[in-house]
C-alpha cells in the first residue's frame, strides 16, 4: 500500500481528481481540429458559433464527460465484482457481461430496427443482468462453489457464445453491421450528450449507493461466516451488489459498447495504492477509472491521425499485460 | 475376451494396440460421416437424390448433377470434413495437455490469434478494388503464424518457476483471447465496410465458397498433421498423468508439452485459415469422444476426429439449407449447440 495514512490517502485522492480534470481538459484541447486553450475557454465563455467552438462544445465535451463516467462505472463494477466473488479476475468483460449486453443491443438493432438510446439502455441492462446471472449460476455450481477457474471459464464461454451469435446476426444483416461495428469495438466517438443523459439517472445513484455500501463490503470480504456472525445480512448485500454491477456494467455498455479491462486494472491499482479498504478503493476507482478511459480516448484519436482507433482496443492493449500479470501472480494466496 | 487386438507388422518392428470397442465405434461414426456426406451433397437449391449422388460419384451422373456436385458442393463438404477433423484433433490434444476438459483452442485464444492475422492479411494485401494482390494460398500461412504466436505467447507467459501450469495457461489464454478479439475488430474497422462484412462472415466460421484449390492445400496439411498426432499419442497419454508422474515415468514434460502445443496450433491455424472460427467444435468433439471410448488417447483421437467432421458437416448443412436462400455461417450453429453443452460440462464437472 502506497498511501498508508489517512492524510496521504486524501492527498492521493486530490491528486487523482486533479489528474482527471487535467486529462479532461486535454481531451477538450487535442484532436483532429486544431484548437488551443484559448479557443476552448472562449467556447465556454463566449460561444460564437465557429467550427472550432462547435467541435469543442458539441463533440469533445460530451466525449470527455462520457469517458469519465463510463470509466468510473466500469472500475466500480469491477471492484464490487471482485469483492463479491473473491476473484481477482472478476470484471464486466471477463464475466461476459459486455458480450451479453452487446448481443441484446444487436438483436434490437438488426431484428427489431430499434434506434433510440432509451431502448438501447434498457436492453443493455437486460442483457447484462441475464448474462451476469447465467455466469454466476454456472460458475457457482458444485461443492467448492465459485472458484476463480470455473467463473472465468463460464464467463469466457458465455462471451464466446454471445459474440458468435452477434456475429451471426450481423452476417445476415449487413446494414446493421455498418451501424453497430464501431460500437461493438467499444467506442465513445460521436456519442451525444443525450446518450449520457439516458444512463446518468441510473449510473449516478448506483455509484452513490456503492460508496454508501463500502463499509459493508469491507465486512463481507472478511468471509461470509464472519460477516454473518457480525450480524450482516449477506444475501441482501450480495443482491444489492449484483444490481449495482448490472446497472454500472450495462449502462457503460449502452453508452460506449464493450470496453474491456478497465474493470480489472483499476480496482487492482487502487488496492495497490490504498490497501483493502473499500471506503477508499471505490473513490479511487471513480477517479482513476475515469482518468484511464479519458486518457485511452485521447490516445485513440492521436495514434493514427486523422483516423480513430476504437477506445476499447486501446484499453485492451493497455490492460492485457496487467491481466497477464495478475493471472501469473495467482489468486491472492 | 481381450480388450485390445495387437497388430504387428514385420518382425515386431511396428506394432499397434487396437482398442476393439474404439474400432467398432469408429466404424459406426465413419458410416455416419459417409451418410451425411452423401445426403449433404444431395441437398441444396437443386435437390439430387442420394441414388443419383452415388451414381455421379461412380461417374454415371448427368451433366447437370456433375456440375452441381463436383463444382459447387463437393469442395465445400470436403473442406468442412477436413476442418472438423483438424479442430477436433487440436482440441483433443489441448485438453490432454492442459488436463482441463474445459480448455479448447477458441477459449484460450489460439483461434483468436489466427483471426487477427487473417483479417490483417486481408487488410494489408488488398488493393483499392478489394481484390487480393497476392495469392490466397498465403492466407493459411498467415493464420498459422497468428495461431502459433498466440500459442507460444500463452505458453511462455504462463511459464513460472521452471514450468507452465495448466491453470495459468487457461487464464492467460483467456486474457489474450480478449486482446485478439479487440485487435480483430480494430482491423475490421480500419478496412472499408465491404471488407468488414467479408471478414465478419469469415470470423463467424463458414465454409461458403470453398474451392478445389483450397482442398488441395488443406488436404495434405491435415493428413500430415493427423499422422503426427497419431505418432504422438503416447506423449499425450503421459501428459495426462500430471507433471510429477509424467516426469517420474521419464517423459521430458515441458519439451513434449511445447511440441504438442505447437501441433495443436498448427491444426487450429489450418482450420481457421479456410473456415474461420467455427467455435466450440474443439471443445465438444473430444468430450463426446471421451464419453464413447474413454480417455486413452489412441482411441480418443480418431473418434473425436470423426465426431468433429460430423459436427462441422452437419452445421454447414443446416446453415445453407435451414434459412435458404440465406446462408447462415456454420459457426453460429456450432456455437448454439456448443455453449449449452459447455454449461452442461461445467455442471457435470462441478465437483472435480
Amino acid at each position: 500500500m502506497l498511501f498508508n495514512t489517512t492524510f496521504r490517502k486524501i492527498f492521493g485522492l486530490i491528486l487523482g481528481i486533479i489528474l482527471l480534470l487535467l486529462l479532461m481538459c486535454a481531451s477538450l484541447i487535442y484532436g483532429y481540429a486544431e484548437t488551443n486553450v484559448v479557443t476552448v475557454v472562449k467556447a465556454f465563455t463566449n460561444f460564437n458559433g465557429s467550427n472550432e467552438h462547435i467541435i469543442v462544445y458539441n463533440v469533445r465535451l460530451p466525449r470527455a464527460l462520457i469517458a469519465a463516467v463510463v470509466g468510473a462505472s466500469l472500475a466500480i463494477a469491477g471492484a464490487i465484482m471482485q469483492a463479491l466473488t473473491k476473484n481477482p479476475l472478476a470484471s464486466p468483460s471477463i464475466f461476459g457481461i459486455n458480450a451479453g449486453a452487446g448481443f441484446f443491443v444487436v438483436v434490437a438493432v438488426s431484428v427489431f430496427y430499434v434506434n433510440s438510446y432509451q431502448t438501447y439502455t434498457w436492453l443493455a441492462f437486460a442483457g447484462a443482468a441475464f448474462t451476469a446471472f447465467l455466469v454466476y449460476f454456472v460458475g457457482s455450481l458444485g461443492r467448492e462453489g465459485l472458484t476463480p477457474m470455473k467463473l472465468t471459464l463460464a464467463g469466457a464461454a458465455m462471451a464466446a457464445l454471445f459474440s458468435s451469435l452477434t456475429q451471426g446476426l450481423l452476417v445476415v444483416n449487413e446494414a446493421a453491421l455498418d451501424q453497430v461495428l464501431f460500437w461493438l469495438a467499444g467506442s465513445i466517438q460521436g456519442r451525444k450528450m443525450e446518450s449520457l443523459y439516458t444512463v446518468l439517472p441510473y449510473i449516478l445513484p448506483a455509484i452513490l449507493i456503492s460508496l454508501f455500501f463500502a463499509q459493508k463490503i469491507n465486512v463481507l470480504t472478511m468471509g461470509e461466516d464472519v460477516a454473518k456472525g457480525l450480524g450482516q445480512r449477506t444475501g441482501l448485500l450480495k443482491i444489492t451488489g449484483a444490481l449495482i454491477v448490472i446497472i454500472l456494467g450495462g449502462g457503460a455498455v449502452a453508452v460506449a459498447g464493450p470496453i474491456a479491462f478497465i474493470g480489472i486494472v483499476i480496482p487492482h491499482f487502487s488496492r495497490f495504492l490504498v490497501g483493502n479498504d473499500y471506503r477508499w478503493i471505490l473513490p479511487y476507482c471513480i477517479v482513476l477509472g475515469g482518468s484511464l478511459l479519458v486518457f485511452a480516448d485521447i490516445l485513440a484519436r492521436l495514434v493514427v491521425m486523422p483516423e480513430e482507433v476504437p477506445v476499447g482496443v486501446m484499453t485492451a492493449i493497455i490492460g492485457t499485460p496487467f491481466f497477464v500479470y495478475i493471472a501469473r501472480r495467482g489468486f491472492g494466496n | 475376451m481381450k480388450k485390445y487386438y495387437t497388430l504387428r507388422i514385420g518382425k515386431d518392428k511396428l506394432s499397434f494396440l487396437i482398442d476393439k470397442k474404439a474400432f467398432f465405434i469408429s466404424m459406426i461414426l465413419l458410416s455416419i460421416v459417409a451418410v451425411i456426406f452423401i445426403i449433404s451433397t444431395g441437398i441444396g437449391e437443386v435437390m439430387i437424390s442420394p441414388l443419383n449422388v452415388f451414381k455421379t460419384f461412380l461417374g454415371y451422373g448427368t451433366d447437370m448433377d456433375n456440375l452441381f456436385i463436383f463444382s459447387f458442393r463437393l469442395p465445400r463438404i470436403i473442406i468442412s470434413l477436413l476442418v472438423g477433423v483438424s479442430i477436433a484433433v487440436a482440441g483433443a490434444i489441448l485438453q490432454g495437455l492442459i488436463r482441463n476438459p474445459l480448455a479448447s483452442p477458441d477459449i484460450i485464444g489460439i483461434t483468436g490469434g489466427a483471426s487477427v492475422t487473417v483479417v490483417l492479411f486481408l487488410l494489408l494485401f488488398s488493393d483499392k478494388n478489394n481484390s487480393l494482390i497476392i495469392n490466397i494460398k498465403w492466407m493459411p500461412v498467415a493464420a498459422f503464424i497468428g495461431a502459433t504466436v498466440i500459442g507460444l505467447l500463452v505458453y511462455f507467459l504462463s511459464w513460472k518457476n521452471n514450468g507452465s501450469s495448466s491453470i495459468r495457461l487457461v487464464l492467460i489464454g483467456i486474457g489474450l483471447a480478449m486482446l485478439t478479439q479487440s485487435l480483430t475488430t480494430l482491423f475490421m474497422v480500419k478496412g472499408p465496410i465491404y471488407q468488414a462484412a467479408q471478414a465478419n462472415v469469415w470470423i463467424t466460421g463458414t465454409v461458403y465458397g470453398a474451392t478445389w484449390e483450397q482442398v488441395r492445400i488443406l488436404l495434405p496439411v491435415v493428413v500430415i498433421l493427423f499422422s503426427i498426432s497419431i505418432i504422438s499419442v503416447r506423449n499425450v497419454n503421459i501428459q495426462e498423468l500430471g507433471d510429477e508422474l509424467a516426469t517420474g515415468v521419464g517423459s521430458t514434460v515441458q519439451k513434449n508439452r511445447f511440441l504438442l502445443l505447437l501441433l495443436s496450433t498448427a491444426l487450429t491455424g489450418s482450420a481457421v485459415a479456410f473456415a474461420g472460427v467455427i467455435g466450440f467444435v474443439g471443445l465438444m468433439a473430444p468430450h463426446i469422444g471421451r464419453r464413447l471410448v474413454g480417455s486413452s488417447f489412441g482411441a480418443l483421437l480418431p473418434v473425436s476426429a470423426l465426431i468433429g467432421a460430423i459436427l462441422v458437416m452437419f452445421a454447414d448443412l443446416l446453415g445453407r439449407t435451414l434459412f435458404s436462400p440465406l446462408e447462415v455461417p456454420a459457426g453460429v450453429f456450432t456455437a448454439a449447440i456448443g455453449a449449452p453443452y459447455f454449461i452442461y460440462l461445467l455442471y457435470k464437472t462441478r465437483n472435480s
